[in-house]
């Protein structure tokens, strides 16, 4: 990367240069991806922000009376259940409408936590290089030894799962992909005239990093995040299910596609239903990541 | 050849000794592992017993060491379910379910992504290309549990075509198969779509064309076998990725692998089955990485270990 560009200034600083805000509009409304996974995504936050509102029933109040009913387009349906009742006569969209709370706060939560790590170590790795580099490369490495989600599972087994506990644990594991994208990045940015005009400058290490570096490699952190966080809701979907999630009373898409899975011989819906608004919700987060990726950074692609 | 290997394994070392620190901390440091064998209501004296019996009333170094010496001769502790049985040998015993499902979700992996990744990439920004894309989104957008349980829905219960769960022979292992292959198939599959693209455009190739060879062994032998590289590496770092997949896969279908038992020894707080379960998982995640590098040197015929 370096080698090619050093001889071609221009293409890499127009390369490094952030579209306008007007331009990434006008890329944005014309990229149907772009504008579909804005809304699916929108679509999720509003249900989640206004839960209470939204869902026209209690995710929790069971009614023993309207157990298993089917969508309402199916025989035996009501148009009062849309998408049907559990086992135990629960509304499935209240239940789906509050699940996408936990969803979109572990997501957002895991991936906030999780850059953080991420971006300082990797931005470490890569500015000191040397040792440090070193130790963190290895660390990664043991990480990415061992299964993640074993890791995830003794970790919450250990410490008990609970909303902080899942986002702590997620915020320990999953930064590497952060780090080792920031490093590169980092060792190819400090390189730059820029960088050494800094020091030249007599600016210390740490405003060098911050002021300087960071800035620039501010572009494949946004991409990677966005696609992280459908990453996370999808993990977090499954340690729901394999019981090491978020505890009930609290709603949870993992949790019903776990009791779902007990009906799937008299009532498909209730496992179909939560796995459909964790892949709608993960195509408007990958729709979103990837078109970011494209206006942004296209180097990033296949990471 | 035989330096090489030693090299590696000698770089082996360190990970693994990250790996058996992370779970010490996990197991010893965080809160009192007394707690985790114990039920809730038992007396100090009986919580003071099993400290001084499983030596946590030492420093922590010492226990640390004691921790390594007791993994170097192979001892994980005395598992709670599993008494008077080596916890090296149940784990052992469970490993090759894990290691049947995983190899047949990798052969999975690559009939999927491997034609599907060329013919994309031979039709670029025309139909098959578009399908190809859009399948491997979807697959990167689905949680692959859901997929085994509606596929479960769709060919055990409603078609009845294959069974719903266990372990008793090939009908039994298609289903897991297919949920975990396709899990890593969306991301071998763009990976072999954008390596063909790049591999097509080289000089090579426009030269294997110009002389006239046929279109087959073109896209076969100075194409394919020169994109393969790529999917390989990934390939190779994917296989930590599948067997963190197994652990779910083998809970949806009631596989019983090492993941459901890692499961179940979480639950029940039978530590001497976890750690020996995730330290024997870090080992197959190192071999099997080891032995991607070592396939290097059969597909590309530049690369010599010395």
């Amino acid at each position: 990367m370096s080698a090619v560009t050093a001889t071609r200034p221009g293409v890499e600083e127009s390369a490094h240069r952030r579209p306008r805000l007007p331009v990434l509009a006008r890329r944005w409304i014309s990229s149907p991806n772009a504008v579909v996974g804005t809304f699916l995504v929108l679509a999720f936050v509003v249900a989640a922000l206004l839960a209470p509102v939204l869902a026209p029933f209690d995710p929790n109040a069971t009614d023993l009376r309207a157990r298993q009913i089917p969508p309402a387009w199916l025989d035996g349906g009501t148009s009062k259940h849309l998408l049907g009742t559990d086992q135990l006569g629960r509304d499935i969209l209240s239940r789906l409408v509050f699940g996408s709370r936990i969803a979109l706060i572990v997501g957002l939560g895991g991936v906030a936590l999780t850059s953080v790590v991420g971006v300082t170590l990797g931005l470490l790795a890569g500015y000191f290089r040397g040792r440090v580099d070193v130790v963190i490369s290895r660390v990664i490495d043991t990480l990415l030894a061992i299964p993640n989600v074993l890791l995830y599972l003794v970790a919450l087994g250990v410490f008990g799962p609970s909303l902080t506990m899942l986002i702590v644990v997620i915020g320990c594991v999953n930064w590497t992909t952060f780090a080792r994208v920031v490093r590169g990045e980092v060792m190819a940015v400090s390189e730059r005239e820029f960088v050494d005009a800094a020091r030249a400058n007599g600016a210390r290490d740490v405003r060098v990093m911050l002021r300087h570096v960071l800035p620039s490699v501010a572009a494949p952190i946004l991409v990677v995040g966005t696609l992280n966080v459908a990453t996370i809701i999808i993990l977090e979907a499954s340690l729901s299910f394999l019981g090491f999630g978020v505890q009930p009373p609290t709603v949870t898409w993992g949790r019903m596609l776990a009791d779902g899975r007990d009906y799937l011989a008299t009532a498909w819906w209730l496992a179909t239903f939560p796995g459909v608004a964790i892949t709608l919700l993960g195509l408007g987060l990958l729709f979103l990541g990837d078109w970011l990726r494209d206006v942004l950074d296209p180097r990033l692609r296949g990471r | 050849m035989t330096s090489y290997l030693a090299r590696r394994i000698v770089q082996m070392v360190p990970v693994l000794f990250g790996v058996v620190t992370i779970i010490f901390v996990l197991l010893r440091v965080s809160g009192d592992p007394v707690q985790l064998y114990l039920p809730e209501d038992a007396s100090v004296e009986q919580v003071e017993e099993l400290r001084r019996a499983l030596g946590l009333d030492r420093p922590l170094p010492v226990q640390y060491a004691l921790f390594l010496a007791d993994l170097a001769r192979g001892d994980f502790g005395e598992s709670l379910r599993y008494r008077n049985q080596n916890v090296l040998t149940i784990v052992l015993e469970r490993l090759p379910a894990t290691l049947e499902l995983a190899s047949a979700a990798l052969l999975v992996a690559v009939l999927i992504s491997l034609p599907l990744g060329i013919v994309a990439a031979l039709n670029r920004n025309r139909l098959p290309d578009a399908v190809a894309s859009a399948v491997a989104m979807l697959g990167r957008a689905m949680p692959n549990f859901w997929l085994g349980i509606m596929l479960i829905l769709a060919f055990a219960v409603h078609l009845r075509w294959l069974p719903v769960s266990g372990r008793d022979g090939f009908a039994n292992l298609v289903l897991p198969a297919l949920t975990l292959g396709t899990s890593i198939a969306a991301l071998l599959m763009r990976l072999m779509r954008s390596g063909m693209l790049e591999v097509m455009n080289q000089d090579y190739v426009r030269t294997a064309k110009a002389k006239g060879l046929r279109w087959r062994r073109v896209v076969v032998k100075h194409g394919l076998r020169n994109a393969l590289i790529g999917y390989v590496t990934v390939l190779g770092l994917e296989i930590a990725g599948l067997l963190a997949g197994a652990v779910v896969t083998e809970q949806v279908f009631a596989w019983p692998g090492i993941g459901r038992l890692a499961i179940q020894a979480i639950n029940s707080r039978d530590m001497a089955i976890v750690q020996a379960v995730v330290i024997l998982a870090a080992l197959v995640v190192m071999t099997a990485n080891l032995l991607v590098d070592l396939a290097y040197a059969l597909i590309d015929p530049r690369i010599r270990y010395g």
